[in-house]
């Protein structure tokens, strides 16, 4: 049965771990701004640019109801 | 596509405003005006037009002129940038015009129109970018100037809300929480076996898990509960009870207790109830700091400043800083520009809108050598003026400076009243519990009762009930365009008796007006008016040439606008007049001596009024209102719609007119002598004052970007008509907290049922206090639901 001792200082080392893991993204920042991020991973890199060269798009002008 | 064809048709390709027969075609689509034209032609040029596809019509209205020169003086772009090294300036802006992902897009594209702001970064709740940009390459000015030219342009004010903001973020709470959070997960994982009964094998790891609870119990305590002790200790210093002050008590014994046990080892202590009960705690704190990341309700006249103004200094133009500025510098305010101090009119013709600090909706004509007074508006030319007073000692900055504010009516909340209540009951069961149990002669089972009556009797319901309820309602209030600005300011809204509605932008709305012509014209005439009118970027001369709808137009030469003034022009060979009575030529002498007055031909046609229209459902609004407040009317203006007012108020309604803000700010004073509890309507500076002494202050405005005065809550103008809704929900709100305040008081007595007889088993406490809370938060809830909907808020 002690091996249980041993977990139970696992246990209680992972979850340490995690604090400081959220502790340092707090301070860090990452969780002042909550919404923008989600909205600018939805962005294309250039639409425009790429709207002739698309090749299996059956009607080019679908891409102007990105929202 | 084919909805999608009708809309484009109709409505500009940037704005999406509603076109009008007057309109720009370029690159096969339409635009309202030059300023929409020229942000699509940038952005066009620059292959950005993803702006467009995002979302439909993203772009604002281009209504800019700012000068911009002050952004040249180093001292003062010192005050506004966040860092600067050799190379690289970053700067965080505060942006009203971000609305959309369109915007998100454009602004984090910057680098594509001009390479040297070679990063952008925006928080789309707070309306902020954080700009980085090579100063060697573009200078502070030309970075906002570029800006200005796609729409975007930054509110730069005295005030800086960007360096507000970012004191407000309570990081520590949420840390807190998680520290809380973390203990207390892992005092729940260590307290199991102890739940469930331990074996006699088991019963060798009972001392080590005690111990590792008492572990986790100090920095729950003495970190995470450590406000609770301090705010204790300076209630009780003032000699007074808030609802702190028993729960520091709690804190304390529960530790105290939990530690003797297992030091003693004497079984197991209350660490799981002492853990949850501060994470539930602070997370009723968290609950209660609801903030509104679009919206300010701390702002005063520095907001409304601009953060430097132009000076005249051996006849050339400087921009110097408004908190620079002296006795005796010579300020040159140039066509809706703000006269930033209390100064004496020099040279020009000054014409001042003094609406935002009088209410006056007419502009005030001021002649040479006669005193112009802070925050009025220049409409017309340029004028010179030189300053007698500072900015910060102005007649209207004073208005927040004075000690007018008197406290003594002091804000109390049903908490803090029920608390002194409340720890009087307990201390006097936890004295009697102990009292009998010495004289029966157990002193373990004496003490053991005082400290298990203290844990029970715990007031945490009472610190979540009114959090979860209050903040329940204000996101009902947010869904219908009532920004309230804490809980607290909840629990005013429910205290008030009598009301007090400023008129101009309060009963009135300055989004919609009724355009009158006093003449008559004839279809050729509309044409001429229309054609000279297209010119101006005047808002007055938009909103004509909108009623006039004119679908062709003639040339027009000898141009000539006068700011603030009007327009002249040889349209067709025949001479155009519209404007002010100043520019009329001579000889013509009009009926009325405001609006915009048309002359054609030499020959008087007559004027264009705008009448201001009051709000929507304002009648059914003052019916509902007048059985349960005293209703009264403070206004700046003149007395000129007394007549209309009595329409819509009851005959025992008070109409104030040509009040001066600090006359408000006394009439209100003088009503809460008189122990009323007033609620203060106003939308402008001159109501400020009023604003901010009322017990509780509403600030209306047409749009939530607009500067309001410091104030309890922010009210759309389209919202105004819930009013009594908003009042009767925050009025249930407190019946709300009162019934759970029962409740809680139910699973108490079942406490206190084995408190007093000294067997509170630990399991017991950590059963209790949880189901307490699960039941509370779920009432609350659910409670709001109901009454929001027997409110018609829902």
């Amino acid at each position: 049965m002690n091996i249980l001792y041993f977990l139970v200082g696992c246990s209680v080392a992972m979850a340490l771990i995690f604090l400081g893991a959220f502790i340092w993204s707090l301070k860090s920042g990452q969780h002042d701004d909550v919404y923008t991020p989600g909205v600018r991973i939805l962005f294309d890199d250039e639409v425009v640019d790429t709207v002739d060269t698309r090749k299996a798009d059956p009607s080019p002008k679908s891409d102007d109801n990105h929202n | 596509m084919k909805v999608q064809d009708t809309i484009t048709d109709t409505v500009c390709y940037h704005c999406g405003e509603t076109l009008t027969n007057y309109k720009i075609d370029y690159d096969d689509r339409k635009f309202c005006c030059v300023g929409c034209k020229s942000v699509y032609q940038i952005l066009s040029e620059n292959n950005m037009c993803n702006y467009y596809a995002y979302n439909q019509t993203p772009g604002q209205k281009q209504q800019s002129n700012a000068h911009l020169e002050y952004l040249d003086e180093a001292s003062i772009v010192a005050q506004l940038i966040d860092y600067k090294d050799n190379e690289n300036t970053i700067i965080t802006f505060y942006m009203p015009a971000i609305h959309c992902s369109s915007c998100i897009w454009l602004l984090e594209h910057l680098y594509k129109i001009n390479p040297a702001i070679y990063n952008s970064r925006i928080d789309f709740l707070k309306k902020q970018a954080t700009l980085s940009f090579k100063h060697s390459d573009i200078s502070l000015r030309e970075v906002v100037e570029c800006l200005s030219q796609i729409g975007y342009e930054p509110l730069i004010s005295l005030q800086d809300v960007v360096k507000e903001k970012s004191k407000s973020v309570n990081k520590e709470l949420i840390l807190k929480i998680a520290v809380a959070g973390f203990c207390m997960s892992n005092v729940m994982l260590f307290s199991f076996p102890e739940y469930f009964g331990l074996s006699g094998l088991e019963k060798n790891f009972q001392y080590l898990f005690g111990w590792i609870n008492l572990a986790f119990c100090i920095p729950s305590t003495f970190y995470c509960g450590k406000e609770y002790f301090t705010s204790a200790i300076t209630s009780l210093k003032h000699k007074q009870i808030n609802l702190d002050t028993p729960l520091a008590l709690i804190i304390a014994v529960l530790f105290i207790r939990t530690a003797y046990t297992i030091v003693f080892d004497q079984g197991p202590g209350f660490a799981d109830t002492l853990t949850a009960l501060i994470f539930l705690l602070l997370m009723g704190k968290w609950v209660k700091q609801r903030t509104y990341h679009h919206i300010s309700f701390d702002r005063d006249y520095r907001s409304y400043f601009p953060i430097a103004i132009t000076t005249l200094q051996d006849g050339k133009e400087k921009p110097v800083a408004i908190n620079e500025l002296a006795i005796g510098d010579r300020l040159w305010i140039r066509n809706g520009e703000l006269i930033p101090a209390d100064a004496i009119l020099m040279k020009g013709d000054a014409w001042l809108d003094m609406s935002f600090v009088t209410g006056e909706a007419e502009p005030q004509q001021k002649v040479l050598g006669e005193m112009v007074y802070a925050g009025g508006r220049q409409m017309g030319e340029a004028i010179e003026v030189e300053i007698v007073k500072l900015a910060s000692q102005s007649y209207l900055t004073g208005l927040w400076n004075k000690d007018h504010y008197k406290t003594n009516f002091k804000r109390k909340n049903f908490n803090d009243d029920i608390a002194k209540y409340f720890s009087i009951g307990v201390f006097v069961i936890a004295f009697s519990a102990i009292a009998y149990w010495f004289y029966q002669g157990d002193s373990t089972k004496a003490w053991s009762a005082f400290t298990a009556v203290i844990i029970v009797a715990c007031p945490c319901v009472l610190a979540l009930s009114t959090p979860f309820t209050l903040s329940a309602i204000l996101s009902v209030f947010d869904k219908r365009g009532f920004y309230v600005k804490n809980t607290d300011a909840v629990e005013q809204l429910a205290d008030c008796d009598t009301i007090i509605f400023d008129k101009t932008g309060t009963l009135t709305t300055t989004e919609t007006a009724t355009l009158h012509f006093s003449g008559f014209l004839n279809h050729e005439e509309q044409l001429l008016v229309a054609s000279l009118l297209r010119n101006s970027s005047h808002p007055l001369s938009r909103h004509i040439l909108k009623n006039l709808g004119a679908n062709k137009s003639y040339q027009v030469v000898d141009y000539v606008e006068t700011p603030g003034k009007g327009v002249k022009g040889l349209v067709n060979q025949v001479m155009v007049y519209a404007g002010s009575k100043k520019l009329l030529p001579l000889g013509i002498e009009p009926d009325d001596s405001n609006g915009v007055h048309i002359v054609i031909a030499n020959i008087y046609k007559g004027c264009f009024k705008i009448q201001q229209e009051w709000r929507d459902g304002l009648q059914p609004l003052i019916a509902d209102l007048k059985n349960d407040f005293d209703l009264n009317i403070l206004s700046g203006d003149t007395e000129k719609d007394r007549l209309q007012l009595q329409r819509f108020f009851p005959a025992q309604t008070k109409i104030h007119f040509e009040q001066s803000p600090v006359q408000k700010l006394n009439a209100i004073l003088a009503k809460q002598e008189e122990g009323k509890k007033v609620m203060m309507l106003g939308d402008g500076l001159n109501d400020a004052g009023a604003l901010k002494q009322s017990n509780f202050g509403i600030a209306l405005t047409d749009n939530i970007n607009n500067f309001t005065p410091g104030c309890d809550a922010i009210l759309k103008g389209s919202s105004l008509k819930y009013l009594p809704n908003f009042v009767k929900l925050s009025r249930d709100g407190l019946t709300i907290i009162k019934i759970s305040f029962t409740i809680a008081t139910a699973y108490n007595c079942v406490g206190l049922y084995y408190a007093v007889q000294g067997t509170l088993y630990p399991l017991v406490a950590a059963v209790l206090m949880p189901l307490s809370t699960i039941t509370i938060i779920s009432f609350t809830s659910i409670a709001t639901r109901l009454y929001a909907r027997k409110n018609k808020l829902l």
